[in-house]
């Protein structure tokens, strides 16, 4: 019984805190690459709605996965041709683009309104998925939510043991010093953007296909902006932006359980991962992590190559 | 490449200011195709979109109503926008404002006389205000993002609003509805015209707007923001605080999305409902670029916004268009402004064989 319910709860820890985890290690990676999408909430909602049409459409939740990603990293591809081509403004960029993606999926998803749709296999690992409770909890969950975790880990291990990734800290770092040593500044940044907008399209699909099986309109109600917030309170590093996500997962589910228990409106816990994510980034930013907060030093900075 | 990219000597004001106009005509030619792909036949739909709500008087008064918020919300986040302080929080100051001002409103339901609607207003501005220093204050000490801050604030205080009117403050009369009263006729705006919902905001919001133009052009205050925004390590050599203009920017912008917020629950809604605007706050932003950052600029591109929200309901009558095309339009237009920015600061010449000098 006890057992049962552990299962439960942390099961639905790790199908919350997925979608961010996706949107989070992929802006990740654009972040340290010096470039600012703030359109992360509208990547997303654009990946919910293509990965719903399309599993519906074709019935096949790997199509509309692919389409998901395809669909995030196309919005993502407006916000590269504006900010790195045009030198645009980044956070104007990324603020029209969330706007853009909130009616534009809601305009593309207005057919699919209530319909539903076939649930995610359940990708159960032989014989691991058998222990008991972390057999279901680590090893019975669907794919994507393993394609998360070994998103963060190729993300660690890109940054830190790869030369590319090295070049990818380089340019985040200072991207005129990049330059003069020959790193494709321009290009990078358009590679890494791309990654980003494909991340934060499957954590949509995840959305749409698995926590909450239906579209919806806005029905990422900000996940994007706390993904944008878990990677500055992972201080841009791949396994804390994952720990980060979890705990967030966990509010999401505590504050669902609490509405059960204690005799509040709805509302009060709906507010706490909005608080939570202002509270921690207070903390992490007053607090005696305060020197080792690592953002990029060329974050957000336009860079345009001499020619 | 015959073609090659360079920065202009200087920004183009000629430019800077037919941007605007360019991104409307390719937003209105991307919105043909779309329309289009919907199905849709394009002409009639653009008609109805962007024609149709300026043909009668009243539609004009309709666009009034709407560019009102829209002008008031947008000229303060200008301010803060040229300082490179970025309020996306207005939604949620406008939301906080109202709950400030219908607060009074049902305080005094049984009262009339004529302080109530003043009241009203400094309780919304006020709010606003407190709502627009939480992001401010985490700035200036701890060196929080203030858009992440000001963002979360919107759901939290959308949720708040939603707390109060689904419970204490739910109309007993109201069928359950979740809905306050409504405001008695002491905190009502009153109206300009009979026969329209023009109200007196508007004229209020048209007088702040002058004094925002006067406020940037004519003033230190005004010189200080933009040397912050456009050059900081001048603004730091003469001495101008990143902090005080962080903390202006907000104190500035929370009170006018406050007063707009009054406006509106004073106003054409006349009580307090869970969604109180379609988003004003948000489209703010993008009047405020359209607008060039510039008060009169902006009451312009009020009233194209305007034309998008009331162009999109008689488009969603006439044609099935669903609402949120509403929302692609403000975007794209959005996109399209800040592609077209690139002419202002680059431009293309032609790389011809001879060594040409550049003419400054």
């Amino acid at each position: 019984m006890i057992d049962e319910s552990i299962v439960h709860i942390s099961s639905a820890v790790i199908s919350a805190s997925t979608p961010l985890l996706f949107a989070a290690t992929g802006e990740l990676i654009v972040e340290r690459s010096g470039v600012l999408n703030l359109g992360v909430e509208g990547m997303m909602l654009m990946g919910a709605v293509t990965g719903f049409a399309t599993t519906v459409t074709t019935g096949s939740p790997v199509l509309g996965i692919l389409a998901a990603a395809a669909a995030g990293a196309a919005l993502s591809l407006v916000f590269a041709v504006l900010t790195l081509t045009l030198m645009a403004n980044q956070v104007a960029t990324g603020l029209a683009l969330t706007i853009f993606g909130i009616g534009i999926s809601a305009l593309l998803g207005s057919g699919f309104v209530g319909q539903p749709v076939p649930a995610l296999p359940k990708l159960d690992i032989p014989v691991l998925s058998t222990l008991p409770v972390i057999g279901p909890v680590l090893f019975g969950q669907d794919g994507l939510v393993y394609l998360s975790v070994v998103m963060t880990a190729g993300s660690a291990w890109f940054l830190k043991r790869t030369h590319t990734g090295m070049k990818l800290r380089a340019i985040g770092e200072s991207a005129q010093s990049a330059h003069s040593l020959g790193l494709p500044v321009i290009r990078m940044r358009y590679l890494a953007t791309l990654y980003g907008g494909a991340a934060a399209g499957l954590g949509g699909a995840f959305l749409s296909l698995s926590y909450t099986p239906m579209w919806m309109e806005g029905m990422t109600s900000g996940r994007g902006w706390i993904a944008l917030a878990l990677v500055v309170f992972g201080s841009w590093r791949p396994w804390r932006v994952l720990a980060g996500a979890y705990l967030f997962g966990g509010v999401t589910i505590l504050q669902l359980h609490a509405q059960g228990v204690v005799h509040l409106p709805a509302q009060v816990f709906s507010m706490l991962p909005y608080l939570a994510t202002i509270a921690v980034l207070t903390a992490i930013s007053a607090g005696p992590w305060r020197g080792r907060l690592t953002a990029p030093a060329d974050l957000g900075k336009p860079f345009r190559p001499p020619v | 490449m015959p073609f090659k990219m360079e920065p202009r000597q200087e920004v183009s004001r000629t430019v800077v200011y037919a941007t605007p106009v360019l991104a409307v005509l390719l937003t209105v030619i991307s919105g043909y195709f779309l329309f289009l792909c919907l199905g849709l036949s394009p002409a009639t739909t653009l008609y109805h979109f962007l024609i149709s709500p300026t043909l009668t008087f009243y539609g004009w008064s309709e666009l009034c109503v709407k560019a009102g918020p829209l002008v008031l919300i947008a000229t303060g986040l200008a301010i803060g926008f040229r300082a490179n302080v970025w309020n996306i929080g207005a939604e949620g100051q406008l939301t906080f404002g109202a709950i400030g001002a219908g607060g009074i409103a049902l305080a005094f339901w049984n009262e009339s006389g004529l302080w109530i609607l003043p009241l009203m207003c400094l309780a919304g501005i006020l709010g606003g205000m407190i709502y627009g220093a939480i992001p401010a204050l985490l700035k200036t000490r701890f060196g929080v993002s203030e858009i992440l801050t000001s963002l979360m604030l919107t759901y939290v205080s959308t949720l708040g609003l939603g707390i109060l009117v689904y419970g204490p403050w739910r109309d007993p009369q109201g069928f359950n509805f979740p809905q306050t009263r409504m405001f008695t006729d002491s905190s009502l705006l009153p109206l300009i015209l009979d026969g329209t919902r023009m109200h007196v905001g508007i004229l209020v919001t048209l007088a702040i707007s002058l004094a925002a133009w006067i406020l940037m052009t004519r003033t230190i205050a005004g010189f200080q923001v933009k040397v912050v925004g456009e050059a900081p390590a001048a603004a730091r050599f003469a001495g101008f605080s990143r902090n005080r203009t962080i903390w202006m920017s907000f104190l500035v912008s929370g009170a006018g999305a406050g007063l707009a917020g009054t406006f509106e629950a004073a106003g054409p809604v006349g009580q307090l409902v869970p969604h109180l605007t379609p988003g004003y706050g948000f489209t703010a932003i993008i009047v405020a670029f359209l607008g060039r950052l510039h008060p009169i600029g902006i009451i312009v591109a009020g009233f194209l916004m305007a034309i998008s929200y009331n162009g999109g309901e008689i488009a969603q009558v006439e044609d099935r268009l669903p609402q949120a095309a509403t929302g692609v339009f403000q975007g794209m237009l959005l996109f399209y402004l800040l592609a077209c920015d690139f002419l202002s600061r680059y431009r293309l010449r032609r790389i011809s064989a001879r060594r040409e000098v550049t003419p400054s």
